[in-house]
């Protein structure tokens, strides 16, 4: 009784604050991860993930490949500060900003009313020292989700388009594995929210229009340039082979292989604005690839997919061979065609 | 039994900025032990020693540290075991990603690919440490035991790499490096320095590898122009391995039977060491063999030193299947196969007008070792090339300074 008390207590308090969706701005800037992600606030509802005052749904062009999984994204920016556009980067997010998004499976692909099964929810927190990155894994249940800082591994299952049944060793990634990822000169980064990549139609709910010009009506973004090259939906068969090969490559590989990447070491330049060809592998020969080579000699051999090192370790699943290194249990079939319609198209 | 045990306050930093007081975090195998070490790995704070009691400690996943100033330490390399051969995910077994990392006294088995591997360290301290690959030389080992790249303030002490299917000590892209006493066997390359400045390898033992001791130096990528390495006191012995290394990797094509080879690179010391049993050749000096067009690569070896070493039996049993080395050396020599070897090959200004003298070979008193080398221009108007007049490449050595580290 007493707990219930209080409970209704603290409800008209956060009520007469006016506070009661609104995102906890003090748990993203605290020290400390919270425990739950309810304590962030970012949604009304966590089962069904609909989100709070001033957290704003979002999509990009080209995503990256997290075993077949679905991503939900939302952006929080608080009130009365903007991120600042710079070009061929992602937004300058001010401190107390937040970067959310959820891993998901349809129950049935073919039927998404059915409901999701929620993995984890990611966030990167842009705090006064830098970004940092976490991720909350949900209870079977989907009422909760819980920091998991060592990471997570979840055995899960989904009925994919065909109706077939498939499983998955699905890894919610430990803190250090967000940082391989999302590391630029060693500091944590978002990848996604570029300008050129969030240069399109949503549906929001009072219609669609495009992602740039909402955020800037709403005071999310300074500015963004009314020309710029953008990336293109890879799955999208109207673009040219080589547009939508580079737009997955940047996306999936970019950020690690890029002059100032985690894998910069290799040599190996992926990411969008690269345009030397050796660098993008032609001709490439591995460097310290051990038997991720496949018994192979370049990176890419031009007309020759089965050749080439980078569709091998696209294909692979065994971990000392597969790339990306992490965050992938199932190789994707349909990545894997168009690379090698690209390769063989050379 | 499987709860981790704290020990607070064991000891005080003075230092202004450090944490007033670093812990030392106890861990004992558990059936969570990849949960246990990896949050461990996280929550460290600067100065903090993580202590791996004996046993085994089974992982399905790579494990990971980015955290600086932080000790991880084992009970000792045949005793504290950390066992990938479960492994499922995770392209090392151990990476470091973090500055003033210690790692002692534990062994890491059969990762699916590098065994431990450290990126963009300001010091990392590798001390009594083995990682292994149980079933023997495989080409589907991981390919590097130890794998630090892109960092400065390297030391690899007392340690040993059994099995990697590429170099059992790898360091590459890096600087200021200490490899010694270790033991590196059953590898394809035992200790290798890639692109890398400022190295010193002294007191170690590479047997059994295909290769014992590599200096290589390679194009396209952000750091190259290898040069300051030390190679002495060191016994490349018995290297008598067959080359089980994938394809595509360079050292995929070095002959069984390899003592030391030297591939570009400039400022070169090779001292005191013992080369002997190796089938091939003991000492081969090389230009990188494959086209570029990288404007910044210079792919001939400058300013090598080769003196006070001994030289014991080789070229008894020459790999001629693997890469082109062996079989180059077999025609060139009638089956003479030389102690020392030196390609010839230079850029085509120096063919003609000569080498400056401060970048040619220079060799010391080596004992009864016998040398061979092209000549360049008898070899391209058609002329008997071969040259093995030792003395003609006496000159005076001129020793490279000693690499430090600070606090070692």
């Amino acid at each position: 009784m007493q707990g219930s008390r209080v409970f209704l207590a603290s409800l008209l308090l956060l009520g007469i604050c006016n506070q009661l969706y609104a995102v906890n701005n003090s748990v993203i800037l605290a020290e400390e991860f919270p425990l739950t992600l309810s304590e962030f606030a970012f949604f009304e509802d966590n089962k069904a993930q609909t989100p709070s005052e001033g957290v704003l749904p979002y999509e990009l062009i080209s995503t990256l490949f997290s075993d077949y999984s679905y991503k939900q994204r939302w952006v929080y920016v608080p009130e009365r500060r903007k991120a600042i556009y710079e070009e061929g980067k992602v937004f300058n997010f001010p401190v107390g900003s937040a970067l959310i998004k959820t891993f998901y499976y349809p129950l049935d692909e073919r039927k998404q009313e059915k409901g999701m099964n929620l993995m984890e929810t990611r966030v990167l927190l842009r705090k006064e020292s830098g970004w940092e990155a976490v991720s909350y894994a949900w209870n079977n249940e989907q009422t909760e989700a819980k920091v998991k800082i060592a990471g997570k591994t979840i055995n899960t299952s989904w009925i994919d388009q065909s109706g077939k049944k498939r499983t998955v060793r699905y890894r919610v990634p430990n803190k250090n594995q967000c940082k391989e990822c999302h590391a630029t000169n060693d500091a944590i980064t978002p990848i996604g929210p570029k300008a050129r990549n969030l240069n399109k139609i949503y549906h929001y709910e009072d219609g669609p229009v495009n992602q740039l010009t909402k955020w800037l009506k709403q005071e999310i973004i300074n500015h963004y340039p009314q020309k710029m090259v953008s990336p293109v939906d890879w799955q999208d068969g109207s673009y040219s082979l080589d547009d939508r090969a580079r737009s997955y490559l940047d996306i999936n590989c970019g950020h690690c292989h890029a002059p100032t990447g985690a894998a910069n070491s290799t040599g190996l330049y992926l990411n969008f604005s690269e345009s030397r060809k050796k660098q993008l592998g032609f001709y490439k020969k591995p460097v310290a690839t051990g038997r991720g080579s496949g018994d192979l000699k370049y990176s890419i051999v031009p007309g020759k997919p089965e050749e080439s090192i980078l569709l091998h370790r696209m294909i692979s699943t065994d971990p000392g061979v597969m790339m990306p290194e992490s965050g992938r249990a199932l190789s994707h079939s349909e990545a894997i065609d168009l690379i090698g319609s690209w390769i063989s198209s050379m | 039994m499987h709860k981790i045990y704290i020990k607070i306050i064991l000891f005080i930093f003075f230092v202004v900025g450090q944490s007033l007081f670093a812990l030392e975090i106890y861990l004992e195998p558990s059936l969570n032990s990849q949960e246990e070490l990896q949050e461990a790995l996280i929550v460290a704070k600067e100065g903090d020693t993580l202590k791996l009691a004996k046993g085994i400690y089974y992982f399905e996943d790579g494990l990971s540290l980015d955290v600086d100033n932080v000790t991880i330490e084992g009970e000792g390399m045949n005793d504290t075991i950390l066992n990938f051969s479960k492994q499922v995910s995770g392209a090392q077994g151990l990476l470091v990603t973090s500055n003033q990392v210690t790692l002692k006294e534990f062994s890491v088995e059969d990762a699916k690919g590098d065994a431990i591997k450290v990126i963009g360290a300001k010091g990392i301290y590798m001390i009594n440490v083995k990682a292994e690959w149980t079933g023997g030389p495989k080409s589907s080992n991981g390919a590097y035991g130890f794998y630090p790249v892109e960092s400065s303030d390297v030391l690899i002490d007392g340690c040993v790499a059994i099995g990697a299917s590429d170099a059992g000590i790898y360091v590459g892209q890096s600087s200021n490096i200490i490899v010694r006493n270790s033991i590196a066997q059953y590898n394809v390359a035992g200790i290798e320095i890639e692109n890398s400045f400022y190295a010193d390898v002294y007191d170690n033992l590479a047997s059994h590898n295909t290769a014992g001791i590599l200096v290589f130096d390679l194009p396209d990528l952000p750091q190259q122009g290898g040069h300051h390495v030390r190679v002495f006191r060191n016994k490349s012995v018995d290297n008598d391995t067959d080359n089980f290394a994938p394809e595509g990797n360079i050292v995929g094509e070095v002959p069984r039977g390899t003592g030391v080879i030297i591939q570009a690179n400039s400022d070169i010391e090779i001292f005191d060491n013992d080369i002997s049993g190796n089938g091939t050749v003991n000492l081969a000096i090389v230009t990188y063999g494959s086209d570029t067009e990288d404007e910044n690569y210079y792919p001939h070896p400058r300013s090598i030193q080769v003196h006070g070493n001994r030289f014991g039996k080789s070229g008894f049993d020459p790999d001629l299947e693997t890469g082109e080395l062996a079989a180059i050396l077999f025609e060139l020599s009638g089956g003479e196969i030389p102690d020392i070897f030196w390609d010839g090959v230079l850029p085509l200004s120096q063919i003609i007008f000569g080498q400056p003298d401060d970048e040619k070979i220079v060799l010391g008193d080596n004992g009864n070792a016998s040398f061979l080398t092209i000549n360049p221009i008898k070899y391209k108007i058609g002329l008997d090339p071969v040259n093995t007049d030792y003395d003609s490449f006496r000159g005076e050595i001129k020793p490279l300074k000693a690499v430090s580290i600070e606090g070692i």
